[in-house]
Protein backbone atom coordinates (compact mmCIF):
# COMPACT_ATOMS: atom_id res chain seq x y z
CA UNK A 1 0.00 0.00 0.00
CA UNK A 2 1.21 3.25 -0.78
CA UNK A 3 2.98 5.38 2.04
CA UNK A 4 0.95 9.35 2.04
CA UNK A 5 3.90 11.61 2.23
CA UNK A 6 1.81 15.09 2.72
CA UNK A 7 -1.86 16.08 1.92
CA UNK A 8 -3.14 19.74 1.36
CA UNK A 9 -6.98 20.69 0.59
CA UNK A 10 -7.03 24.12 -0.68
CA UNK A 11 -9.68 26.27 -1.21
CA UNK A 12 -10.15 28.22 -4.84
CA UNK A 13 -12.27 31.33 -5.37
CA UNK A 14 -14.34 31.71 -8.35
CA UNK A 15 -13.33 35.43 -10.26
CA UNK A 16 -10.35 35.85 -8.23
CA UNK A 17 -7.74 36.02 -10.52
CA UNK A 18 -5.27 38.45 -8.24
CA UNK A 19 -4.90 35.40 -6.20
CA UNK A 20 -5.35 32.64 -9.36
CA UNK A 21 -2.58 30.61 -9.00
CA UNK A 22 -1.58 30.38 -5.44
CA UNK A 23 -2.46 27.32 -4.64
CA UNK A 24 -0.32 25.93 -7.64
CA UNK A 25 2.37 27.71 -6.40
CA UNK A 26 2.64 26.44 -3.17
CA UNK A 27 1.99 22.76 -4.50
CA UNK A 28 5.34 23.79 -6.55
CA UNK A 29 7.37 24.93 -3.15
CA UNK A 30 6.21 21.66 -1.80
CA UNK A 31 6.87 19.53 -4.49
CA UNK A 32 10.60 20.64 -4.75
CA UNK A 33 11.44 20.09 -1.12
CA UNK A 34 10.72 16.31 -1.30
CA UNK A 35 12.98 16.36 -4.38
CA UNK A 36 10.48 15.12 -6.96
CA UNK A 37 11.93 14.80 -10.47
CA UNK A 38 11.73 18.58 -12.31
CA UNK A 39 9.93 17.18 -15.22
CA UNK A 40 7.07 15.57 -12.87
CA UNK A 41 6.64 18.82 -10.88
CA UNK A 42 6.00 20.62 -14.24
CA UNK A 43 3.90 18.37 -15.33
CA UNK A 44 2.11 18.32 -11.86
CA UNK A 45 2.07 22.12 -11.50
CA UNK A 46 0.67 22.68 -15.47
CA UNK A 47 -2.04 20.22 -13.75
CA UNK A 48 -2.61 22.07 -10.47
CA UNK A 49 -2.20 25.80 -12.36
CA UNK A 50 -5.00 25.02 -15.66
CA UNK A 51 -7.02 23.52 -13.11
CA UNK A 52 -6.91 26.44 -10.72
CA UNK A 53 -7.65 28.64 -13.55
CA UNK A 54 -10.82 26.96 -14.29
CA UNK A 55 -12.33 26.90 -11.32
CA UNK A 56 -11.31 31.03 -11.14
CA UNK A 57 -12.89 31.73 -14.45
CA UNK A 58 -16.10 29.29 -14.60
CA UNK A 59 -17.11 28.48 -11.09
CA UNK A 60 -18.23 29.80 -8.22
CA UNK A 61 -15.99 28.63 -5.76
CA UNK A 62 -13.52 24.95 -5.86
CA UNK A 63 -11.23 22.74 -3.66
CA UNK A 64 -7.99 21.25 -4.77
CA UNK A 65 -7.04 18.03 -3.08
CA UNK A 66 -3.47 17.34 -3.12
CA UNK A 67 -1.94 14.47 -2.42
CA UNK A 68 2.00 12.92 -2.56
CA UNK A 69 2.34 9.77 -1.80
CA UNK A 70 5.83 7.40 -2.41
CA UNK A 71 3.62 6.23 -5.76
CA UNK A 72 1.99 8.99 -7.10
CA UNK A 73 1.10 12.69 -7.34
CA UNK A 74 -2.91 13.01 -6.98
CA UNK A 75 -4.83 15.89 -7.41
CA UNK A 76 -8.57 16.48 -7.46
CA UNK A 77 -10.14 19.46 -7.98
CA UNK A 78 -13.93 20.10 -7.66
CA UNK A 79 -15.62 22.83 -8.26
CA UNK A 80 -19.32 24.05 -7.72
CA UNK A 81 -20.09 26.08 -11.03
CA UNK A 82 -21.84 25.39 -14.66
CA UNK A 83 -20.10 22.04 -15.39
CA UNK A 84 -19.60 20.90 -18.55
CA UNK A 85 -22.53 19.70 -20.94
CA UNK A 86 -19.43 17.45 -23.63
CA UNK A 87 -16.73 16.87 -21.87
CA UNK A 88 -14.83 14.85 -25.22
CA UNK A 89 -15.74 18.33 -27.08
CA UNK A 90 -14.17 20.41 -23.84
CA UNK A 91 -11.00 18.32 -24.34
CA UNK A 92 -10.41 19.00 -28.19
CA UNK A 93 -7.78 21.51 -28.23
CA UNK A 94 -9.10 24.84 -29.05
CA UNK A 95 -12.51 24.59 -28.14
CA UNK A 96 -13.73 26.87 -25.53
CA UNK A 97 -16.48 29.03 -24.05
CA UNK A 98 -14.13 31.61 -22.52
CA UNK A 99 -15.55 35.37 -22.75
CA UNK A 100 -13.80 37.93 -23.86
CA UNK A 101 -12.43 39.17 -20.57
CA UNK A 102 -11.34 35.49 -19.71
CA UNK A 103 -8.62 35.91 -22.98
CA UNK A 104 -7.63 39.39 -22.12
CA UNK A 105 -6.80 37.45 -18.59
CA UNK A 106 -4.30 34.96 -21.07
CA UNK A 107 -6.93 32.46 -20.54
CA UNK A 108 -9.82 30.68 -22.53
CA UNK A 109 -7.93 29.32 -25.83
CA UNK A 110 -9.25 25.44 -25.30
CA UNK A 111 -5.58 24.30 -24.29
CA UNK A 112 -6.48 24.18 -20.51
CA UNK A 113 -8.17 20.62 -20.19
CA UNK A 114 -5.90 19.28 -22.70
CA UNK A 115 -2.77 20.44 -21.38
CA UNK A 116 -4.19 18.71 -17.69
CA UNK A 117 -4.44 15.70 -20.38
CA UNK A 118 -1.02 15.84 -21.60
CA UNK A 119 0.28 16.00 -18.54
CA UNK A 120 -1.58 13.45 -16.24
CA UNK A 121 -0.46 9.62 -16.86
CA UNK A 122 -4.26 8.83 -15.16
CA UNK A 123 -7.10 11.68 -15.74
CA UNK A 124 -11.08 11.53 -15.10
CA UNK A 125 -13.72 14.19 -15.26
CA UNK A 126 -16.46 14.05 -13.92
CA UNK A 127 -19.19 16.93 -14.85
CA UNK A 128 -23.08 17.85 -13.71
CA UNK A 129 -24.30 20.50 -15.75
CA UNK A 130 -25.41 23.33 -13.60
CA UNK A 131 -23.76 21.25 -10.21
CA UNK A 132 -20.20 21.70 -11.10
CA UNK A 133 -16.87 19.47 -12.20
CA UNK A 134 -14.85 17.02 -10.81
CA UNK A 135 -11.30 16.33 -11.90
CA UNK A 136 -9.63 13.14 -10.80
CA UNK A 137 -5.43 13.11 -12.41
CA UNK A 138 -2.69 11.57 -11.76
CA UNK A 139 0.77 11.32 -12.10
CA UNK A 140 2.93 7.96 -11.05
CA UNK A 141 6.45 8.65 -9.41
CA UNK A 142 8.26 6.04 -10.62
CA UNK A 143 8.23 6.22 -14.93
CA UNK A 144 9.49 2.58 -15.02
CA UNK A 145 6.33 1.42 -14.59
CA UNK B 1 22.61 33.83 -26.10
CA UNK B 2 23.01 36.33 -22.57
CA UNK B 3 20.41 38.21 -21.28
CA UNK B 4 21.93 41.41 -21.69
CA UNK B 5 22.57 41.04 -25.35
CA UNK B 6 19.23 40.27 -25.63
CA UNK B 7 18.65 43.21 -23.57
CA UNK B 8 20.71 45.40 -26.23
CA UNK B 9 19.45 44.49 -29.45
CA UNK B 10 15.60 44.17 -28.44
CA UNK B 11 16.47 47.68 -26.75
CA UNK B 12 14.89 46.66 -23.34
CA UNK B 13 14.38 47.83 -20.15
CA UNK B 14 15.29 45.92 -17.46
CA UNK B 15 12.07 46.23 -14.87
CA UNK B 16 13.50 43.62 -12.13
CA UNK B 17 15.90 46.34 -10.90
CA UNK B 18 19.07 45.57 -9.15
CA UNK B 19 19.30 41.82 -11.18
CA UNK B 20 22.33 40.95 -13.07
CA UNK B 21 21.72 39.89 -16.34
CA UNK B 22 24.95 39.59 -17.67
CA UNK B 23 25.40 35.98 -16.26
CA UNK B 24 21.82 34.66 -17.81
CA UNK B 25 21.80 32.45 -20.62
CA UNK B 26 18.94 31.45 -22.64
CA UNK B 27 18.92 29.63 -25.88
CA UNK B 28 15.16 28.90 -26.14
CA UNK B 29 12.02 31.37 -26.89
CA UNK B 30 8.35 30.68 -25.95
CA UNK B 31 6.15 33.69 -27.28
CA UNK B 32 2.67 33.70 -26.85
CA UNK B 33 -0.42 35.88 -25.70
CA UNK B 34 -1.95 32.95 -24.37
CA UNK B 35 -0.78 31.10 -21.11
CA UNK B 36 -1.93 27.46 -21.78
CA UNK B 37 -0.19 28.02 -25.04
CA UNK B 38 3.27 28.97 -23.02
CA UNK B 39 2.39 25.68 -20.89
CA UNK B 40 1.52 23.36 -24.00
CA UNK B 41 4.96 23.93 -25.51
CA UNK B 42 7.24 25.09 -22.36
CA UNK B 43 10.70 24.42 -22.52
CA UNK B 44 12.71 24.81 -19.06
CA UNK B 45 14.93 27.60 -18.61
CA UNK B 46 13.82 29.49 -21.61
CA UNK B 47 12.66 33.28 -22.64
CA UNK B 48 8.91 34.22 -22.54
CA UNK B 49 8.24 36.59 -24.72
CA UNK B 50 4.69 38.14 -24.11
CA UNK B 51 2.07 41.11 -24.38
CA UNK B 52 0.27 39.80 -20.90
CA UNK B 53 1.29 41.41 -18.45
CA UNK B 54 -1.22 40.39 -15.37
CA UNK B 55 0.27 38.37 -12.77
CA UNK B 56 -0.56 35.40 -14.42
CA UNK B 57 2.08 35.95 -16.96
CA UNK B 58 4.50 35.60 -14.01
CA UNK B 59 3.19 32.74 -12.26
CA UNK B 60 2.88 31.16 -15.82
CA UNK B 61 6.40 31.85 -16.57
CA UNK B 62 7.39 30.16 -12.87
CA UNK B 63 5.21 27.18 -14.14
CA UNK B 64 7.12 26.76 -17.13
CA UNK B 65 10.10 27.43 -15.34
CA UNK B 66 11.61 30.29 -17.70
CA UNK B 67 14.42 32.24 -16.70
CA UNK B 68 13.21 35.80 -18.18
CA UNK B 69 10.06 37.39 -19.47
CA UNK B 70 10.20 40.09 -21.87
CA UNK B 71 6.98 42.30 -22.51
CA UNK B 72 6.69 43.32 -25.96
CA UNK B 73 4.53 46.55 -27.45
CA UNK B 74 5.48 48.92 -24.74
CA UNK B 75 3.13 47.22 -22.36
CA UNK B 76 4.31 47.20 -18.53
CA UNK B 77 3.18 45.47 -15.80
CA UNK B 78 2.03 46.48 -12.42
CA UNK B 79 4.24 46.88 -9.27
CA UNK B 80 2.66 43.30 -7.63
CA UNK B 81 3.71 41.82 -10.89
CA UNK B 82 7.15 43.13 -10.61
CA UNK B 83 7.16 41.94 -6.90
CA UNK B 84 6.51 38.35 -7.75
CA UNK B 85 8.89 37.77 -10.65
CA UNK B 86 11.59 39.30 -8.28
CA UNK B 87 10.20 36.68 -5.81
CA UNK B 88 10.33 33.71 -7.72
CA UNK B 89 13.78 34.54 -9.20
CA UNK B 90 12.25 35.55 -13.48
CA UNK B 91 14.29 38.46 -14.96
CA UNK B 92 12.27 41.00 -16.27
CA UNK B 93 12.11 43.01 -19.00
CA UNK B 94 10.36 44.96 -21.17
CA UNK B 95 10.88 46.31 -24.90
CA UNK B 96 8.75 48.52 -27.35
CA UNK B 97 9.18 46.22 -29.92
CA UNK B 98 5.46 44.32 -31.42
CA UNK B 99 5.88 40.54 -31.01
CA UNK B 100 6.80 40.01 -34.60
CA UNK B 101 10.12 41.80 -34.76
CA UNK B 102 11.10 40.56 -31.49
CA UNK B 103 10.68 36.90 -32.41
CA UNK B 104 11.83 37.64 -36.10
CA UNK B 105 15.43 39.45 -34.39
CA UNK B 106 15.77 37.13 -31.84
CA UNK B 107 15.64 33.94 -34.68
CA UNK B 108 18.21 36.01 -36.65
CA UNK B 109 20.47 35.87 -33.67
CA UNK B 110 19.77 32.12 -33.51
CA UNK B 111 17.61 31.58 -30.87
CA UNK B 112 15.13 28.46 -31.68
CA UNK B 113 11.41 28.10 -30.47
CA UNK B 114 9.83 26.15 -27.53
CA UNK B 115 7.16 24.90 -30.35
Amino acid sequence: MAEELFKKVFTVHGGNFDRAGESSTEIKDKLKDLNIDANLVRRAVVIAFEAEMNVVMYANVGTMNFIITDEEICLEISDEGPGIADIEQAMQEGFSTASDEMREMGFGFGMGLPNIKKNSDFLKIESDVGKGTRVFARIRLNTDD
Amino acid sequence: MKLNEIKDILKCDILTENQDVSHVEVNTVMASDGMSEILAFSHPGSLMITGLTNIQSVRTADVADAKAIIYIRGKLPNEKTIALAWQKGIHVMATKLGMFDVCGILREHGMKGAM
